[in-house]
């Protein structure tokens, strides 16, 4: 398998102080990695850096290849790369169906983009219901899903998510986890997930990365007890 | 209401407008001509602040560069049609600048910026008075209308003519994609970046799109008053812009055109206070303090602003006085 996603001495932080240190990372294209690791870690900083939100001080980040340095957040989205950050993303003042329009909104291919909302709109039947009503009347549950819709109607290559069991049942959450593995062998989505529900995104990831203090301290395809011990507290 | 329907309603509106003109005194016929040309204004001012959270306290002086390039134009012996392109062309540039700067500023550094905008216009005229003549400002020589119409409907018809283009550009602009953008700016720009907007081209895009609009109000006003100088367009004229349109409700246009009746209308009756109690020296403070009242009453009682008010709606959760009173309602709801 290619990586589609590769990091190379990631380093990114806040101010003068680095949360991510060295990052190196390969994401393989169809497959989805997990990010574990306490509050704190660097998950969300991670990810943060990915999409551009924020610039890395350091190392490069690679999407096919290609050297992402310089490109800007509004633009990543067009190459393929779509960010759900933790517990936002949605429009609040926009209806349901403007905030998946928004998703859309840089595409060329407007067929496409009504197909892939109401394919949407199939896999989050809660949405569906809810159409027309601004964000704001949502329930957190419905905006995570919404933000993760409007995500899916982009049609990305790369998922980055951020804890998208966040307010969610654990029915949904569940849901979205098998959702995102039949994304990965359908259309071949490559995804990587940030979660705090560890159980959950292990069992549907390829591998796994603990992140602690901003370095990977280990990967694999499996955690073996005594790091899960020592990082993660189970 | 879809976005044809709206387009109609503005249609519709005009036109009663422009029948009101034939049949209203020479005097209330200058004020609908007023009214029509603070709607171009307060139209793109809502779309800027209401759409885009873009707060500018600086609109007076886009209007006031409006009008100095009409009158500069029309002076030069332009066509009228063609001052107006000029207008337009100019306060799209300006526009443009302020827009750039603004784009990087948020909040109250946001409001200073537009504000300086508005307070440097008399600095300007004095600084280059050989062009704007200082204080005393330009005159506009305009040609009479045509045929039998009398003056006051001949510059009604033109500021509504030039409202009713605002409007449904205005309306088709903010019903489409542009509209969806402004919103997601204003709502949360790290979504909108997130969804492939880009934060900083639509926002100078609001400002150019509100300044253009402002350059044609200012324009219009110079026709209405056949003269433009620094003291038609004061520091209060873009704080009186920006209430009005909260006032009218924020974001729709139906409150930018309550705000442009208010603009008109608070100032005329504060007039008729002071000409009632003989007190001629409150005549220049009242209308503010009517405009401050009207917003202080309006905000608590309809705080979406009085386009939000929906007299005629029932709500779904008050119950008739039918029901109240223990009858029966004459003919049973249909389940929907």
């Amino acid at each position: 398998m290619t990586a589609l996603l590769r990091t190379e001495s990631l380093t990114a932080g806040y101010g003068a102080a680095p949360v991510l240190h060295e990052v190196d990372l390969d994401v393989n294209t169809g497959s989805i990695t997990a990010v574990l690791g306490a509050n704190g870690a660097g998950k969300t900083t991670l990810l943060r850096t990915l999409s551009g939100l924020l610039p890395a001080t350091h190392g490069r980040v690679l999407l096919d290849g290609k050297d992402l340095r310089g490109v800007r957040v509004e633009e990543m989205v067009r190459r393929g790369v779509a960010h759900v950050p933790e517990g936002r993303g949605v429009v609040t003042e926009l209806t349901v169906d403007e905030n998946l329009r928004l998703g859309g909104l840089w595409r060329k291919d407007r067929a496409d983009v009504r197909k892939a909302m109401t394919e949407v709109y199939e896999l989050f039947e809660p949405l569906a219901r809810r159409r027309k009503f601004p964000g704001h009347q949502l329930s957190g549950g419905e905006r995570q899903l919404l933000a993760l819709g409007r995500a899916l109607v982009g049609r990305p290559r790369l998922l980055l998510l951020d804890e998208p069991s966040l307010g969610l049942a654990p029915k949904i959450t569940a849901q979205i986890m098998t959702l995102l593995g039949t994304l990965r062998d359908r259309s071949g989505l490559t995804v990587l997930l940030v979660e705090q529900n560890v159980r959950g995104a292990l069992a549907i990831a390829d591998e796994a990365v603990v992140l602690a203090l901003g370095r990977v301290v280990t990967r694999g395809t499996d955690i073996d007890d005594e790091m899960r011990h020592a990082y993660l507290g189970f | 209401m879809s976005g044809k329907m709206k387009i109609a309603t503005i249609v519709a509106g005009v036109a009663v407008v422009v029948v009101l003109t034939l049949v209203f005194p020479p005097f209330r016929t200058y004020q609908l001509a007023t009214v029509g040309a603070y709607l171009c204004v307060t139209a793109g001012l809502t779309v800027l602040t209401g759409l885009n959270g873009q707060l500018s306290l600086g609109h007076g002086a886009l209007m006031a560069t409006g009008a100095y390039t009409l009158a500069l134009s029309v002076n030069a012996g332009w066509p009228l049609t063609a001052a107006f392109a000029a207008a337009l062309v100019v306060t799209t540039v300006i526009g443009g600048v302020v827009g750039l700067a603004a784009a990087r500023l948020r909040g109250p550094y946001l409001a200073g910026l537009t504000l300086a905008v508005a307070v440097v216009v008399p600095a300007i005229t004095s600084t280059f008075d050989g062009t704007f003549n200082s204080d005393q400002g330009l005159s506009v020589a305009l040609e009479p209308p045509p045929g039998t119409v009398t003056v006051e409907q001949w510059q009604a018809w033109l500021a509504w003519g030039a409202a009713l283009i605002v409007l449904v550009l205005l309306q088709l602009l903010i019903g489409g994609r542009f509209g969806r953008e402004l919103k997601a700016v204003r709502d949360d720009e790290t979504a909108a970046r997130l969804a492939g907007v880009g934060v900083a081209r639509t926002q100078v895009l609001a400002f150019v799109v509100s300044a253009a609009c402002a350059g044609i109000g200012g324009a219009l006003f110079a026709v209405l008053a056949q003269s433009v100088s620094p003291g038609a367009f004061p520091l209060s004229l873009s704080l009186f812009l920006v209430m009005a349109i909260v006032i009218g409700g924020l974001g729709s246009l139906a409150g930018a055109a309550w705000g442009a009746v208010l603009l008109v209308a608070l100032p005329a009756l504060a007039h008729t206070v002071t000409e009632g109690i003989d007190a001629q020296r409150l005549e220049g403070n009242l209308p503010l303090a009517l405009f401050g009242v009207t917003l202080i009453v309006v905000m608590l009682a309809a705080p979406g602003g009085i386009a939000a008010l929906r007299p005629f709606k029932r709500s779904p959760f008050k119950r008739s006085p039918f029901t109240k009173a223990g009858l029966r309602p004459l003919r049973k709801r249909s389940k929907a």
